[in-house]
């Protein structure tokens, strides 16, 4: 089954040959030959509906980081077919709408790169069978749509919705990563298949929760659910193909997509359907309350994008409550749900689909998408009109088109629930038919906006850069073939129902025996039950709030606009980046000094709490050598010179004590018997000395120092701890004699290197390495001096401009 | 012996941390100089400061240890190197920029 892989590689391997063809291929043929790549791969996978549908599945692997246990592992069952399809068919008609809608001054082959990138992605997620495979496509989805967004680069916006689209659903990438190394670390397996047949319950491991919360998170901020869902309205940047294709068919269900796949482990569990309903039904009410007052139609349809998401995912929550029921004719009235969800995600790509491809049109042949300043496009537009109607009634749930199938289906399953006697629904599942009616009220007045003040009143050509005219039939084609799709499966529900949707259901729901077959088909006229009334009942009520939308719009501006959540969202951007500024503005001040008190403050904690913390502390002098009187002498003089230069008035004065000091260690290596030390030590003293009066002549005479009392307190205190710190540390060193020394072996110097004088055979044959570096630091220090001084890069550059 | 000067090490250490906060220029490095000091009388101090021989195979054994002086010996010729490098560091940014103080110099280079 080398189909599946071959179905990821080819959009990769069309995007690399864009790229090589590009200056070759005419430019408007780049399209057509892009089209081609999601056709053959439609056609291909669709040749295995009628083996899925018996319930059949393909899987293959290849290695790909065998050591750590990657393979490469694709898997196709009813649901990656259900997406497959989707992504291509949808993805062909937008390709080939695209193909009218980018005028050819555009940089298409880039265009398409990107939305070959994104296919290929796509079609990765949803074959993926191993978890961080899976990732390495979801984050591969995430960068394409971010380049895709930001495709007209010049404009601000378009960069700022990119940048916040990516920003969303790369963080709840990387959580929805740390889920996937949980659940790995939990049942050792990376494969999704593995997972769920060995391991039927997983919820008694601590891990089980935050795996399924990061994973839910991932899930979440793709599928644009509340409260993420503030990238989808400014990611309409994008040109519109992008927009049908991405934000409305085919990324933004990939968490949706994840949700479904990942039920058969954490479904069944209360939290599970909790935060999956909960925010599924509360992004639908949400998304579909903000519709209502947008005024850009792609806004509008970005919003009821997210109602419509909120819709599906409610449903998988719904679902998912049949898993803890086991395998009984009770829970597979409750699976009906998961199935109303499969089928609107379905329907909701065809007509959501239509709508952005038909406000395309609006926006290409008008110039504008304000529904302030259109109207009357009816007569105009025909075809337009047509399909948008189509669309816009499908999505408000009207027969006879597939919407109104799946809602009446989404009610029934709201009110089933109320039925559960889990999770204490019995208590709170009134809630989930009531908001579901309440956002279906509004779902019904945003899409009467669209086709009303569109294409009904007056219209205004002088509002308009364009006159209105109907669009090219190449634009019109992909849109019409989709609302044949709205109609089609309204009429023929099981056709769809029973080869795909019925073969995805036992992928949800594995543990449940024969889930597809006890299903009830779809039935056009269920007669008079609950969800035929309710949708009366929305009707009506739509139509009443639609009437007297002018009176109760203004609701919407009672709530301020800095409450609003992208306000949020550009406030964590900016006091992120001014708190950071700010700390780190703290202490990075610039100044010598404190990077110095920071190496102390440092340098306390370490060693003096280490020797603090271990106990290491001990003093003992029984091994110390006798002092004799002049000894005593020299250590004074030389305590006395190291204080006297702090206090020194002139730093000729410093000078000299610091030679006074040198001098004294020439003698003290004279006392310990080190004669190369003592002569190495005064002829470098005497230079050093030498070097600092020499400078002196060049340098003001110091100043005092102008630090305050109190600061100079402070320091003198670091000085005194820092002091102290190294006495008794290096007192703790010499009272623990660990072993023996080694110098015993250099004592065969003669032996073994020819020469009587151990220092020198240590420097020049044991340990000749540590001299010949030291040559060299030697020498490139003169190199310094020497640049330094003749080198004045600044100066000749002033004296070639005034030549 | 060695406690003594291991104390007296530490005074030094205490003398050139004090300089080292300091402003001017030229006290930062006499304090490292004064630091350098410190660490190779610390050195020697280290390996034991007991009676006998100088390492010269003719004198006789025992000798005193001769690694902590090769060590020193390393020490002395590369921290006067870093020495000199520094001070002829100061006096050019001194010709440049006229100043001699931490925080000006550091404002010098801000422009």
């Amino acid at each position: 089954m080398n189909t599946v892989i071959t179905a990821i590689m080819l959009p990769f391997l069309a995007a690399v040959l864009i790229s090589l063809l590009y200056k070759r291929l005419p430019r408007t043929r780049i399209g057509w030959f892009v089209l081609f790549v999601p056709v053959s791969l439609f056609i291909i996978l669709a040749r295995y509906i009628p083996a899925i549908a018996k319930g059949e599945t393909y899987s293959y692997s290849i290695d790909w980081i065998p050591s750590y246990g990657i393979r490469f592992s694709t898997y196709l069952d009813g649901l990656s077919m259900i997406f497959a399809l989707l992504i291509t068919g949808v993805g062909s008609l937008v390709i080939l709408y695209s193909i009218y809608y980018l005028s050819a001054r555009e940089s298409l082959h880039h265009f398409y790169i990107y939305l070959l990138l994104f296919m290929g992605a796509m079609l990765g997620v949803v074959f993926s069978d191993h978890l961080f495979v899976l990732y390495a496509f979801w984050e591969l989805t995430s960068i394409s749509s971010f380049l895709l967004i930001a495709f007209w680069y010049h404009r601000k916006n378009s960069r700022y919705g990119a940048q916040k689209s990516l920003l969303i659903t790369v963080s709840g990438g990387i959580a929805m990563l740390v889920g996937f190394i949980m659940l790995f670390v939990m049942a050792e397996s990376a494969s999704i298949r593995e997972l769920i047949a060995t391991f039927p319950s997983l919820s008694n491991e601590s891990l089980f929760l935050p795996a399924m919360i990061l994973i839910l998170l991932g899930a979440f901020t793709k599928s644009a659910q509340f409260p993420f869902h503030i990238w989808l309205p400014d990611a309409m940047e994008a040109p519109t193909p992008v927009s049908a294709y991405l934000h409305s068919a085919t990324m933004v269900k990939a968490g949706i997509y994840l949700i479904a796949r990942f039920t058969p482990i954490f479904g069944g569990d209360a939290i599970w359907f909790w935060l999956i309903s909960g925010v599924g039904i509360f992004t639908l009410f949400w998304g579909s309350l903000n519709a209502v007052r947008q005024i850009d139609l792609k806004a509008l349809l970005a919003f009821s994008t997210v109602s419509q998401l909120g819709l599906i995912v409610s449903l998988f929550g719904l679902g998912s409550v049949a898993l803890s029921f086991g395998s009984s004719t009770e829970s597979v009235i409750y699976t009906q749900a998961t199935f109303a969800a499969l089928f609107h995600l379905v329907n909701h790509s065809t007509f959501k689909g239509a709508l952005f491809m038909v406000v395309g049109i609006i926006d290409h042949e008008l110039g504008t998408r304000d529904i302030r300043k259109l109207g009357g496009l009816m007569a105009l537009m025909p075809i337009t009109f047509t399909i948008a109607m189509i669309g816009s009634f499908s999505m408000a749930g009207l027969p006879p088109f597939n919407g109104f199938l799946s809602k009446e289906l989404f009610f029934a399953a709201t009110l089933n629930i109320q039925q559960v006697d889990l999770f204490s629904l019995a208590t709170w599942g009134w809630l989930f038919p009531v908001i579901a009616w309440i956002a279906s009220v509004f779902t019904f007045v945003y899409c009467m906006i669209i086709v009303f003040k569109t294409f009904f009143g007056a219209y205004h050509p002088e509002k308009l850069e364009h006159h209105a005219k109907e669009a090219p039939i190449g634009m019109l084609i992909s849109p019409i073939i989709l609302a044949c799709f709205v109609i089609g499966i309204f009429l023929f529900p099981n056709v769809l129902g029973d080869s795909l949707l019925r073969p995805a259901m036992t992928s949800v729901f594995p543990s449940i025996a024969q889930v597809s077959e006890q299903l009830p088909s779809i039935s056009i006229w269920h007669g008079f039950n609950g969800p035929l009334y309710m949708t009366i009942g929305v009707i009506a009520m739509g139509v009443l709030l639609f009437r007297i939308l002018r009176r109760w719009q203004p609701v919407y501006r009672l709530l301020p606009p800095e409450w609003s959540l992208n306000a949020l969202y550009n406030l964590a951007l900016v006091q992120a980046e001014e708190r950071s500024e700010k700390i780190t503005r703290s202490y990075m001040t610039g100044n010598l000094r404190d990077y110095a008190l920071y190496v102390y403050l440092f340098f306390f904690i370490t060693i003096g709490g280490g020797l603090y913390l271990t106990g290491a502390f001990s003093f003992d002098m029984s091994n110390n050598a006798q002092i004799r009187i002049y000894e005593w002498i020299l250590v004074f003089v030389m305590m006395i010179a190291g204080v006297a230069i702090l206090f020194a008035k002139s730093r000729l004065t410093a000078t000299l004590l610091n030679g006074v000091l040198g001098y004294s260690i020439a003698i003290f290596f004279v006392l310990f018997r080190a004669p190369d030390l003592a002569l190495t030590q005064l002829v470098v003293e005497t230079v050093t000395t030498a070097l600092f009066l020499l400078c002196f002549r060049f340098l003001p005479e110091w100043k005092k120092e102008t630090y305050k009392r109190k600061t100079k307190v402070f320091h003198a205190i670091i000085a005194i701890a820092t002091g102290t710190l190294v006495t008794l540390l290096a007192l703790s060193v010499q009272s623990n004699k660990m072993f023996e020394s080694i110098s015993v072996y250099f004592e065969n110097a003669y032996e073994l290197a020819g020469g009587n004088n151990i220092v020198n055979t240590i420097l020049g044959d044991f340990r000749a390495f540590d001299t010949m570096l030291e040559i060299v630091v030697l020498f490139i220090a003169g190199l310094g001096v020497f640049t330094l001084i003749k080198l004045k890069a600044g100066k000749e550059e002033q004296n070639i401009e005034n030549k | 012996m060695e406690t003594l000067i291991t104390i007296l090490v530490g005074i030094l250490v205490a003398a050139a941390t004090y300089l080292i906060l300091s402003r001017n220029l030229i006290r930062v490095i006499l304090g490292t100089s004064l630091l350098s000091h410190a660490a190779h009388l610390l050195i020697m101090t280290m390996g034991g400061l007991k009676n006998g021989n100088v390492p010269l195979l003719g004198a006789g054994a025992p000798f005193v240890d001769a690694l902590p002086q090769a060590l020193i010996l390393t020490a002395i010729v590369i921290s006067f190197g870093v020495t000199a490098l520094l001070l002829v560091l100061v006096y050019r940014s001194h010709q440049e920029a006229e100043k001699d103080d931490v925080a000006q110099v550091r404002e010098v280079d801000d422009e």
